[in-house]
């Protein structure tokens, strides 16, 4: 764009430099804060935003170690956080593999072949995932407490429930899927069908091979949206031994009990890995999605 | 691997599972699900069909994902929405089976023998003696687990004095354990039961009811006639006095009614109405507004770095809700929160973020726009790049500026497109339960309801409060409300499908 600029443009950009910062210093003060609040002793604010002295006493509260407080008492961790983070990362992982398991194959189903309704099938799964599962979280929990009376592991406070609970949410991951599957040429595995293979076969040794950035992606997005989901957690778990990190990271924070300071340090302890990971998957799903089997 | 050798693998895997299936509808139609185990068996049988006929080939690959989708997501909505016409609430929580089996096994405490306890340890688990040195009697259980308060039938058989036993515990080792001891009911060979009636004491019981043939049950202590009243959903005597455990019945449009009808359920229930629409929209608008505007700023040329500064700007995005919403809470906290202490230093001025409902509105909706405004700013940058860029110049060669060219070319051009986003934002906002719960859990609460309800509660986290907070855990009522939201959820849907439709039409 060749446009003639006048002399107010220079302010116009400095202007907007100045504008930008501020408001990314004003975004980025939770962040900062929570930093300094974690190194600062002492779970209340004491005047100075910048701490003073710096101590790691709740670092190691958050890693799960002990120390010894100044008037000579031990200070044991009040909650589990590195439990909590496993416990998330459990049930993330397992329930996100098994939405990859579901989905790739439904995924297949709705692009290469022929069956009646397909069409309805496909709305039906976009309309279902506009419905919260907040909505339903009654019937999740009377569904789980009754079961758990006939079968142990899919109760409340099991992890296998809460795994099932989110396994089921796959709808959005089948549209992904599909569409990634549609940009693949049907030719590659028609080719395949010729010489021999099976449907199956051309499935699974064709058409997956290709299609592994889309299945890394949406692997990644079944994921963090199982460790950030607190809602059906929040009801199916509740010894403390068993919550997830969603669940359990409230406890630091009631009127009575007020651990500012030891929630800081879990908190980006816990936040840091799963952010990294989200942005890294924001990357790949701009280049997963993009990346079809032919180019150009 | 070879084909051949992984060939039995398929029909291996659809026999376990078909057999897993079977064996959990047995077990459900054994404790007398009769409905809930047909449902099942029609499952398995499904799955059987589908991956065993060659006409539902592609079923097959559709199944295990639709299966899923059915069983843990259409199925509990369907389900909420029919519990939203019973009375399931802590009062009324088992079904009518399990609540008659219930009164049926209370028991009373009769006159007979008496028998001195004593408890050994075995391993971890623990045996109780049973004795009567008058009548010569002795028993002597099982291992007992004693961990949990729910009833345990425990088989006495006549004690041998062979036998070797851990030495009894004293006293205070047994007090720790008398809640799961009073769950222990010890039969006898010759059928009589007992239970615990002192610390070192067992005394002979009889079960309180009995059944009649039309269903009513007698208690054999008073002769009182009790009847189960499908009405209300508990077994009442003659004169109307309820029997505790309620059981599970329908209630046709009870539920609704007390929403629509009840004074101290509509009130509250209007107010956060009221509030849950201002909150998503205002939500909406300004995630929006705030959005736009950075992505205008930020599609300026002019601008060096920009890759940098959306770096930045996107980051809120990314950590995850639970966490931010938390450090706000806390950073927002009246007494010892940062934000306070900056506002004390400036201006003297402490609000009270927490106790004021306005001011608790205005942090919610502060903190709603700083989780909000970075997915609203990539979606209009990616909107803001298909504009061609000959309007611009058409518009620099008029003479137009900035907010001419905003005004005119820039939202007219993208707003069209984002409604549909706007609609699915007001509709994920409307149900924004994570904020709410983690932020101030619906606090401050209203002085004059009979269910607690709160200034900021949104209709979900009513909800939830109704089902899963301290009011008695009322199911039926809760799972009304999400019914009426059920419906509001599909209208704002369907409206928003049409429009996506017709720009999907417009733009061909």
């Amino acid at each position: 764009m060749a446009i003639v600029l006048d002399k107010s443009h220079r302010w116009r950009v400095v202007a907007a430099h100045l504008g930008l910062i501020a408001f990314i210093s004003l975004c980025m003060f939770p962040f900062l804060m929570i930093l300094s609040i974690s190194l600062r002793p002492g779970n209340f604010a004491v005047g100075s935003l910048i701490p003073d002295q710096i101590s790691f006493e709740h670092w190691k509260l958050a890693l799960g170690i002990s120390y010894q407080a100044e008037d000579g008492s031990l200070v044991t961790p009040p909650f589990p956080v590195l439990l909590w983070l496993w416990n998330s990362i459990k049930v993330a992982l397992i329930s996100a593999f098994i939405a990859v398991l579901l989905s790739t194959t439904a995924a297949y189903a709705f692009a290469r072949m022929k069956f009646r309704g397909k069409k309805h099938w496909m709305t039906a799964l976009l309309l279902m995932q506009m419905f919260p599962t907040v909505l339903a979280l009654i019937a999740i929990f009377s569904i789980f407490d009754y079961l758990g009376s006939y079968v142990k592991v899919l109760g409340v406070d099991s992890h296998w429930a809460l795994i099932l609970a989110y396994a089921g949410g796959i709808a959005l991951h089948v549209w992904t899927i599909k569409g990634y599957y549609d940009t693949i040429p049907v030719e590659i595995e028609e080719a395949a069908v010729v010489d021999g293979a099976t449907h199956w076969q051309a499935f699974k040794y064709v058409l997956l091979p290709m299609a592994k950035p889309i299945l890394m992606v949406v692997f990644l997005l079944a994921f963090i949206g199982a460790i950030i989901e607190y809602p059906v957690a929040s009801v199916l778990l509740h010894q403390e031994a068993n919550l997830t990190l969603a669940v359990g990271s409230k406890l630091f924070l009631y009127e009575q009990k007020y651990l500012w300071g030891d929630f800081a340090a879990a908190a980006i302890l816990s936040g840091m890995p799963i952010t990294l990971v989200f942005v890294l998957s924001q990357r790949w799903m701009v280049g997963g999605l993009t990346a079809g089997g032919v180019k150009g | 691997m070879n084909d051949r050798q992984t060939k039995w693998i398929g029909p291996a895997l659809l026999a376990l599972v078909a057999l897993a299936g079977l064996y959990l509808v047995f077990l459900l139609y054994v404790s007398g699900q009769t409905v809930v185990a047909g449902v099942a068996l029609l499952v398995v049988a499904l799955m059987v069909y589908v991956y065993t006929a060659p006409g539902a080939y592609s079923y097959r690959y559709l199944f295990p994902g639709v299966a899923g989708a059915l069983i843990f997501v259409v199925f509990p909505m369907v389900y909420t929405i029919a519990i939203g016409f019973t009375n399931y609430s802590s009062k009324n929580l088992l079904e009518f089976d399990r609540a008659t089996k219930y009164l049926l096994d209370e028991t009373y405490q009769t006159e007979g023998l008496l028998f001195a306890m004593t408890v050994h340890r075995e391993g971890s688990e623990y045996r109780l003696k049973l004795q009567n040195e008058e009548a010569g009697q002795a028993y002597i259980t099982g291992p007992l687990a004693l961990k949990k308060t729910e009833r345990v039938v425990a088989l006495a058989t006549p004690a041998h004095a062979a036998e070797p036993l851990g030495g009894a515990l004293e006293l205070r080792d047994i007090i720790p354990l008398r809640d799961p001891m009073r769950a222990v009911v010890v039969k006898l060979p010759d059928g009589g039961e007992l239970t615990m009636s002192g610390l070192r004491e067992f005394a002979p019981v009889k079960k309180l009811y009995s059944k009649n043939p039309d269903g009513s049950l007698t208690n054999v202590q008073t002769q009182q006639i009790v009847r189960p009243n499908f009405t209300t959903g508990f077994y009442e005597t003659a004169q109307g006095e309820q029997l505790a455990p309620g059981f599970k019945v329908g209630v046709g449009f009870d539920n609704f009614r007390r929403v629509l009808g009840d004074e101290s359920i509509q009130q509250p229930f209007l107010r956060i109405f009221a509030w849950n629409v201002t909150f998503s929209f205002m939500s909406v608008l300004l995630t929006a507004a705030v959005g736009m505007f950075l992505a205008v700023l930020l599609n300026w040329e002019a601008i060096a770095g920009r890759n940098v500064y959306r770096m930045f700007l996107f980051l809120p995005y990314a950590v995850p809700g639970f966490i931010s919403i938390l450090v706000f809470k806390g950073l927002f906290n009246n007494n010892f929160g940062e934000i306070n202490l900056i506002l004390d230093q400036l201006f003297g001025v402490k609000p009270p973020w927490f106790t004021d409902p306005n001011l608790a509105k205005v942090m919610i909706l502060i903190v709603n726009t700083w989780l909000g405004y970075p997915y609203m700013m990539v979606l209009c940058q990616g909107l803001i790049k298909s504009i061609p860029a000959d309007l611009y110049e058409a518009s620099a060669l008029a003479g137009a500026g900035p907010l001419t060219n905003f005004f005119k070319i820039t939202m007219p051009l993208i707003l069209k497109p984002l409604m549909p986003l706007l609609i699915s934002s007001f509709a994920f906002n409307f149900n924004n339960f994570v904020l709410i719960s983690l932020l101030t859990n619906g606090r401050p609460d209203f002085l004059d309801t009979k269910i607690p309800a709160g200034e900021t509660d949104i209709l979900v986290s009513y909800t939830y409060r109704i089902a899963f907070g301290d009011s008695g855990q009322q199911f039926g009522l809760a799972a009304a409300i999400s019914t009426v939201i059920f419906v509001m959820v599909a209208i704002l849907s369907i409206v928003n499908l049409r429009m996506t439709k017709v720009n999907q039409q417009e733009a061909r």
